[in-house]
């Protein structure tokens, strides 16, 4: 069985978010970028799988401009197989991404495909069980943990209030969170191998946007708070403040 | 008529908060559609009594859709019924709550009625007669206002951010048949973790970093979490769950949950960027760190500089004096 992963290249998450001139998307200058880190979850959990015999080849995809082909070569060098771009720029709609990302799949020789379970830059959590339902294939959501049995993906969901275990028959799309999956550190050696593997490049499947983002707006600045004392002595203000004038108490 | 439909969330037969507020932000959108709200109900037989609240909260129609297949959450039965539900009932806007399983869910239903959706939006508006959302990004760093061009609009909204209030006109109750698909996801087992509330939906959220020190030490937040009592839960900064002294399900941050609590209280964080950027819609935020210029402090309304180890059980002590007074 293969697994591809999707993943995508997103500002780091210590980037202070400044909005371009345009209005509709973040300024550029200075920022780092990387694989989102859930999708740095998804593909440690893919390799892992190979590693203990439940997977023959995987592969990482990504739908992105040529600048993704960074995160592509740092999939490989964590030890993914194969790595494909498809050409071209996710935008606000994640159906429209998911459509792209399903038409590729639809031929895919995968039995698992894993996914984040959100990209850390438009939090949208939706393209894994969208591709899934586009696909009809059962989809698992917000997993920490997976295992094989036989042909169905046992799952540890990660839900309100605890942990839902659930399995689907295979092949199957499972979104990855933070669990069990922390992602290895790519070797010298894997940086260096990554380097020489082919990067697989496809024109996207064409399909319109239909959210539009009309503004990108940063948050009211919070107004200055107050430091009310030192110590267990300024507890008396704080609970008077929290009750009187914040009314949350 | 721009009808809005309403998907409120039930959890073993008991109405979840967030479908309150799920049937109030569809209120208010349909009022500026200049239409009705229906609040669709999904569940196992016995639920139509629970769920005739949402009729005094803004639902003109609350429909009660009781189905053996749909006692449990499965994905898959939900997401058709749903989908039927909406395709049937010709709405302008379909609306779920950014709760765990709402996430799960509505994704599933805009792919099958291949429509865009807008996830865990804070606000809604209507601009030029078509809804108009703002959901936050970059884990709250930036907020993006988003149209769509398709028919309904789809959206979920984030928990606790959207006002419940009841109204004067009730709404009636109906059955509902829904539309059973093919559930592949096979249930096994449920474990429940300490603590009713879930971090994303707490009211209150005491949360503990690094200057904890020590699992060990958490008494002193569960302390101050029951001198809170109900809708207060607690949350916990990465360092602490990648030291394993916290599960994952507590982090709040870039990595973990956003929250927007009323009230939320950091202890012995830093205020690290990825952590502001899950916290810093909350309404009130109080700070106790023993370094006075620890980031936190930028953000927090109120702060105290201090050992939190003195602080923390004075606070609990004081605001439990207050339940009795
Ligand atoms: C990709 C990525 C994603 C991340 N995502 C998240 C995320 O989702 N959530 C998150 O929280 N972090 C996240 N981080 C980590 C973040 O950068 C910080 O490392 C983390 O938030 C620090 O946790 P902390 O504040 O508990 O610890 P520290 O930064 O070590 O702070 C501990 C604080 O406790 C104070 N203190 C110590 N003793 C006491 C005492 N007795 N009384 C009072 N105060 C005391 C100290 O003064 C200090 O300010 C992420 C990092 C990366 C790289
Ligand atoms: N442009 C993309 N290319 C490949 N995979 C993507 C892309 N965008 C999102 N994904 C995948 O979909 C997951 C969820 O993204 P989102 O729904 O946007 O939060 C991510 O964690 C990735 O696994």
């Amino acid at each position: 069985m293969n697994v591809i992963v999707c993943i995508k290249r997103v500002p780091d998450t210590e980037t202070r978010i400044r909005v371009a001139a345009s209005g509709t998307a973040i300024d550029p200058a200075g920022v780092k970028y990387i694989v989102s880190p859930y999708d740095e979850f998804a593909l440690e959990a893919a390799l892992r799988l190979k590693e203990s015999g439940g997977a023959a080849e995987v592969t990482a995809m990504t739908l992105g401009d040529p600048a993704a082909a960074e995160q592509l070569r740092s999939a490989l060098a964590m030890g993914a197989d194969r790595v494909v771009r498809l050409e071209g720029e996710p935008g606000p709609d994640g159906l429209a991404t998911a459509r792209v990302l399903a038409a590729e799949l639809a031929s895919a020789d995968a039995g698992l495909v894993l996914f984040g379970v959100k990209a850390v830059d438009d939090d949208q959590q939706q393209i894994g069980p969208m591709v899934a339902t586009l696909l009809d294939r059962p989809c698992v959501t917000a997993v920490a943990e997976f295992a094989l049995e036989g042909d169905r993906v046992v799952c540890h969901r990660e839900v309100d209030g605890g942990i839902e275990i659930v399995d689907v028959p295979l092949p199957a799309v499972v979104t990855i969170t933070k669990g069990s999956y922390e992602p290895r550190y790519a070797s010298l050696k894997g940086i260096m191998a990554a380097k020489k593997k082919p990067l697989e490049e496809k024109p996207a499947a064409s399909v319109p946007a239909r959210l539009e983002l009309l503004r990108l707006e940063l948050p009211p600045e919070r107004p200055a708070g107050r430091i009310l004392g030192e110590g267990p002595d300024a507890v008396p203000e704080l609970v008077r403040l929290l009750r009187e004038e914040a009314k949350v108490l | 008529m721009s009808k809005v439909l309403a998907v409120a969330e039930q959890k073993d037969g008991a109405l979840r908060g967030a479908a309150l507020e799920v049937v109030a932000a569809a209120a208010d959108l349909a009022a500026g559609l200049g239409g009705e709200v229906h609040a669709l109900s999904l569940g196992g037989p016995g639920l139509q009594g629970a769920v005739g609240e949402l009729a005094q909260f803004g639902a003109a129609r609350v429909l009660v859709g009781e189905h053996d297949a749909l006692a449990r959450y499965l994905p898959e039965n939900y997401a058709t019924a749903v989908a039927a539900a909406a395709r049937e009932g010709g709405y302008a806007a379909v609306l779920f709550a950014a709760t765990s399983q709402g996430k799960d869910l509505a994704p599933r239903v805009a792919a099958l009625l291949d429509v865009p959706l807008a996830t865990d939006v804070t606000a809604l508006e209507v601009e030029d007669g078509a809804p108009l959302a703002v959901r936050p990004v970059f884990a709250g760093k930036a907020f993006a206002r988003v149209r769509s061009s398709a028919s309904p609009f789809l959206a979920s909204i984030r928990p606790n951010v959207f006002q419940c209030q009841e109204r004067e006109a009730a709404g009636v109750v109906e059955t509902f048949t829904p539309t059973i698909g093919e559930a592949r996801t096979r249930f096994r087992e449920f474990r429940a973790v300490e603590g009713t509330v879930d971090v994303g939906e707490a009211t209150v959220v005491v949360s503990g970093g690094r200057g904890m020190k020590d699992p060990a030490q958490w008494s002193v937040l569960e302390e101050l979490r029951d001198a809170v009592g109900t809708g207060c839960a607690l949350g916990a900064s990465r360092a602490v769950v990648d030291a394993g002294w916290r599960p994952h399900g507590e982090q709040v941050g870039q990595t973990g949950k956003t929250v927007s609590p009323k009230l939320y209280f950091a202890l012995g964080i830093s205020g690290a960027i990825q952590h502001l950027a899950g916290m810093r819609t909350s309404g009130t935020i109080v700070a106790v760190n023993k370094d006075p210029d620890a980031p936190i402090f930028k953000v927090a309304d109120y702060g105290i500089v201090g050992d939190l180890f003195e602080v923390v059980p004075r606070l609990a002590q004081e605001i439990r004096a207050l339940g009795r007074g």
